[in-house]
C-alpha cells in the first residue's frame, strides 16, 4: 500500500463528495445548500490541485487541468455568494441560489471527470 | 521551462498544502465562534469576513479587531491562528527558498539560461568542447578576429574562470558532458550560425563522440578535434573530421623540424605561432646529440620524429629499466641531479629536452644541465600555464607548450585554411629557398607579428570580379600596392595562389589572375587590412592599376569639364 496514494485518492474522492452534498437539493431553494459545505468543497478542492502538481505524465495534467476547473467554478460560486450576501442590496436571491449551485453543479463535474480519471489510471496498474 | 516548474511546484506539494489546510482551519474557527455585535447581540462572522479577517492577519499586516470588537473566546483563537499563519507561511517562504538556492535546481536554471543565450546568438560562432589551455587561447584568437565561441567543459571552475575572463565578446559557457548530444544541442550544435565544432577536452572517447554527432548531424560542418592516439586518429580521419591534432605528435614534429631543417621550421613557427622567435635567435643550430628526459607519450612522439631525421638521442626516465630492450642507450633516472645527467653524456650534447609532466622537474634538469654545460641548447616543456612567469624568466632557447601549440594550429586552419596548404608545399622546398623566403618576410615585417589572409576571386572580392568580367588584364603586382599612394609597396607578399589544383608557391608578381584563384598573402596586420580595400572598393582597384580615378559625381564631372 503506498501512503502517498491513499492520501491523494482521498482528497480527489473527498472533494467529489462535499460538492455533491452542496449540489444535493432543490436548485434555488437557500436552506438546501449549506455554505459550510461549499466552503469545505473548495478548500479540499484547492489541496487537491496543489497535491496534482509536478506530475509531467499526460494523465497527471489531465487531472491537473480537472482541478483548476473545478478551483475556478467553486472560487466563482463563493464570490457570487459574496457579492449576494455582503454587496447586493437584495441579499441572497432565489436566482443568485440558483446560480451558485449551476456554477457548483460544473465543478462537481469536473470533479467526476477526475475520479474517473484516477479510476482508470488505477485499473491500468497490473499487480 | 516546463521542468523547472514542475520540479518547483512539486517540491511546494506539502508546504502549500499545510499553508491551505492553516488558512482553511482558521477561516472555519472564526465563522463557527460566536461573537457579539456593538449592540451586544450574538453574532457570528460570516465566510466573507472571517476570510478577511485571516487574510490580513496571516501577513501580519492586522488591521484591528473587525467589523466588531472580539469576545475572548475569540481572541483566543485569534492568538491561535496567528502563530499557525505565521509558522505556515515562514515554512512555504523557507521551502521555496531552499528550492531555490538547490544545486540541482540551479544547475536547471543555468542550463536553461545558456540554452536561451545560444538561441539567441544571430552571428556565426564556434562551438568549443573544453576550455583548458587549448579551449582558452582559441577562444581569445577567435575573439580577435571578432567570432563568437560557446563553450562546453565538464569542469564547472573552468566555465566560472570563462565569466572572469574579460572578453569583449560575450563568450557563454556551460557545465556539462559534451560526449552527451543532448548537451552539445543544448550548447547550438543544429543552429544555423554555428561555423564549426572544435573537440578539445582531454579525453579521446569524448573528442570522438562530439565529432561523429556533429559530422552526422551536419556533414558540412568544420569538425576539429584533439586526439592523442592513432587508433582515434584513423578513426576521426575516417568519417571526415576537417583536422585532427594530436598534441604530442603535432609538437614532436614541430621541434623535429627544428633540430633537422631551422628555415622551414621558422616559416612554419612565422606563420603560425603568433609570438614568433625573431630571425637572428635561430641558428646557432648545429647536429649532434640530445638528451631527452622524460619518455612518456611526449618523449616517445619526440624521439621517433627525431629519430626519423636522424639525429642521435639518449633518453633518460625514472622508469627505463623497462624500456632497456627498446631503448639500450638510456640512463635510469629523472634528470635533475646532476649525476644521472653526467651519466647520459650532458657534457658532450648539443642539446637537452626536458620534457616530463613536471613542471618543477622539467626547470631543475635545465638549471642542473646549464651548470653542467653552459653552451647546450636547452627545450623545456611547460605542462600549466600558471608557471609561465618562471618559464619566461628561464631564458630557455624554445618552450614548449603543447595545449599553445595546437590552438595556434588550430587557429591558423580555421582562419585561413590555405594556408595549412601552403606549409605542406613549403615542406618540399629546399633550405636555400627556404631562406630567401624567411628573409623577404623579415625583411617586410621585421619584429612585428606575422598575419595571413587569403581570398577566393569571385563573389567575395567584387571590385576584382568585376575588373576580370570586363575582360581587362590584372597581376598580383597591383594588389600589392597601396591604395593610399600607388607608388608605395605594401608590407605584405604572395605566399601562394591555387588555382584547381595547381599550385604557384610565391608566384611572380607578373602573374595574371584569374576568377577562381585562390590567394595567399602574408604581411603586417595593418598593411593587409588596408589591402583588402583593392579586393572590395572597385575605385581604389582602378586607381593602383590605371593611376586614375574615376569620377562618377556628377559635381565633379562639371568641375572636370571646367576645368578643361
Amino acid at each position: 500500500m503506498n501512503r502517498e496514494k491513499v492520501v491523494f485518492g482521498f482528497f480527489i474522492i473527498l472533494a467529489l463528495t462535499l460538492n455533491v452534498g452542496f449540489v444535493l437539493g432543490e436548485i434555488d431553494n437557500p436552506a438546501h445548500h449549506e455554505v459550510f459545505e461549499l466552503f469545505l468543497a473548495l478548500v479540499v478542492s484547492l489541496i487537491c490541485t496543489v497535491l496534482k502538481f509536478g506530475d509531467r505524465s499526460h494523465l497527471g495534467a489531465l487531472l491537473l487541468a480537472t482541478s483548476l476547473v473545478a478551483d475556478l467554478q467553486l472560487i466563482a460560486a463563493a464570490l457570487v455568494w459574496a457579492y449576494a450576501e455582503q454587496i447586493s442590496t437584495l441579499g441572497m436571491t432565489e436566482g443568485t441560489m440558483a446560480s451558485i449551485v449551476s456554477l457548483a453543479a460544473g465543478a462537481l463535474v469536473a470533479n467526476v471527470v477526475s475520479v474517473v480519471l484516477l479510476v482508470v489510471e488505477s485499473a491500468s496498474i497490473r499487480r | 521551462m516546463n521542468t523547472l516548474l514542475y520540479i518547483l511546484l512539486k517540491r511546494l506539494r506539502l508546504p502549500l498544502t499545510v499553508l491551505i489546510g492553516v488558512y482553511a482551519v482558521s477561516v472555519l474557527g472564526f465563522v463557527l465562534i460566536p461573537g457579539l455585535d456593538d449592540q451586544g447581540q450574538l453574532w457570528r462572522m460570516d465566510f466573507f469576513h472571517a476570510f478577511y479577517f485571516v487574510s490580513f492577519m496571516g501577513s501580519t499586516i492586522g488591521f484591528g479587531e473587525i467589523p466588531y470588537p472580539f469576545t475572548s473566546a475569540q481572541r483566543m483563537w485569534t492568538l491561535v491562528c496567528i502563530y499557525a499563519t505565521v509558522i505556515a507561511w515562514l515554512y512555504a517562504i523557507g521551502a521555496m527558498l531552499s528550492i531555490l538556492q538547490d544545486q540541482g535546481f540551479s544547475r536547471l536554471l543555468r542550463t536553461r539560461r545558456f540554452a536561451h543565450q545560444v538561441r539567441s546568438i544571430r552571428e556565426p560562432f564556434y562551438l568549443i568542447c573544453g576550455f583548458g589551455t587549448t579551449g582558452r587561447d582559441v577562444v581569445a584568437g577567435l575573439e580577435q578576429q571578432d567570432i563568437k565561441s560557446v563553450v562546453i567543459d565538464i569542469d564547472q571552475s573552468r566555465i566560472d574562470a570563462l565569466e572572469l575572463e574579460q572578453y569583449s565578446l560575450p563568450v557563454v559557457g556551460l557545465c556539462a558532458d559534451a560526449s552527451l548530444p543532448e548537451n552539445l544541442d543544448l550548447a547550438g550544435l543544429q543552429s544555423s550560425s554555428c561555423l564549426g565544432v572544435l573537440a578539445l577536452t582531454n579525453d579521446d572517447n569524448v573528442n570522438l563522440s562530439i565529432s561523429i554527432a556533429s559530422k552526422l548531424l551536419y556533414p558540412k560542418r568544420i569538425v576539429v578535434s584533439r586526439s592523442e592516439n592513432d587508433t582515434t586518429t584513423a578513426n576521426l580521419y575516417s568519417f571526415g573530421t576537417d583536422l585532427v591534432v594530436d598534441p604530442f605528435q603535432q609538437f614532436a614534429e614541430y621541434l623535429g623540424l627544428a633540430a633537422h631543417s631551422p628555415q622551414k621550421h621558422l616559416i612554419v613557427d612565422w606563420l603560425i605561432y603568433p609570438e614568433h622567435r625573431s630571425i637572428a635567435s635561430t641558428y646557432k643550430h648545429q647536429s649532434g646529440r640530445w638528451i631527452l628526459c622524460g619518455y612518456g607519450r611526449f618523449g616517445r612522439a619526440l624521439a621517433g620524429s627525431m629519430r626519423a631525421e636522424g639525429t642521435e638521442i639518449t633518453i633518460v626516465d625514472p622508469h627505463m629499466g623497462s624500456f632497456r630492450s627498446e631503448e639500450p642507450a638510456s640512463v635510469a633516472g629523472v634528470g635533475t641531479e646532476a649525476s644521472t645527467l653526467i651519466q647520459a653524456g650532458v657534457e658532450d650534447a648539443v642539446g637537452i629536452i626536458a620534457g616530463t609532466g613536471n613542471d618543477a622537474d622539467n626547470l631543475s634538469i635545465i638549471m642542473t644541465a646549464r651548470e653542467l654545460n653552459p653552451r647546450l641548447q636547452t627545450v623545456v616543456r611547460q605542462n600549466l600555464d600558471s608557471n609561465e612567469l618562471i618559464f619566461k624568466r628561464l631564458k630557455s632557447d624554445f618552450v614548449m607548450n603543447p595545449g599553445r601549440t595546437i590552438a595556434s594550429r588550430i587557429l591558423a586552419h580555421l582562419r585561413t585554411p590555405l594556408l595549412a596548404e601552403f606549409l605542406e608545399q613549403a615542406m618540399a622546398l629546399d633550405e636555400v629557398d627556404a631562406r630567401e623566403l624567411i628573409q623577404r618576410l623579415n625583411r617586410l615585417v621585421g619584429d612585428d607579428q606575422v598575419s595571413t589572409q587569403a581570398f577566393v576571386l569571385g563573389e567575395e572580392t567584387p571590385a576584382v570580379k568585376e575588373w576580370i568580367e570586363s575582360g581587362q588584364v590584372l597581376t598580383l603586382r597591383s594588389l600589392l600596392k597601396s591604395p593610399a599612394d600607388r607608388a608605395k609597396d605594401l608590407k605584405c607578399l604572395t605566399l601562394l595562389v591555387k588555382r584547381g589544383y595547381q599550385f604557384m608557391v610565391e608566384p611572380g608578381e607578373l602573374t595574371e589572375l584569374q576568377l577562381g584563384d585562390e590567394i595567399l598573402f602574408a604581411g603586417r596586420g595593418a598593411d593587409l587590412s588596408k589591402q583588402r580595400w583593392l579586393f572590395e572598393n572597385s575605385r581604389t582597384l582602378n586607381y593602383v592599376v590605371t593611376g586614375t580615378e574615376p569620377h562618377y559625381g556628377l559635381l565633379s564631372y562639371f568641375a572636370k569639364g571646367n576645368a578643361r
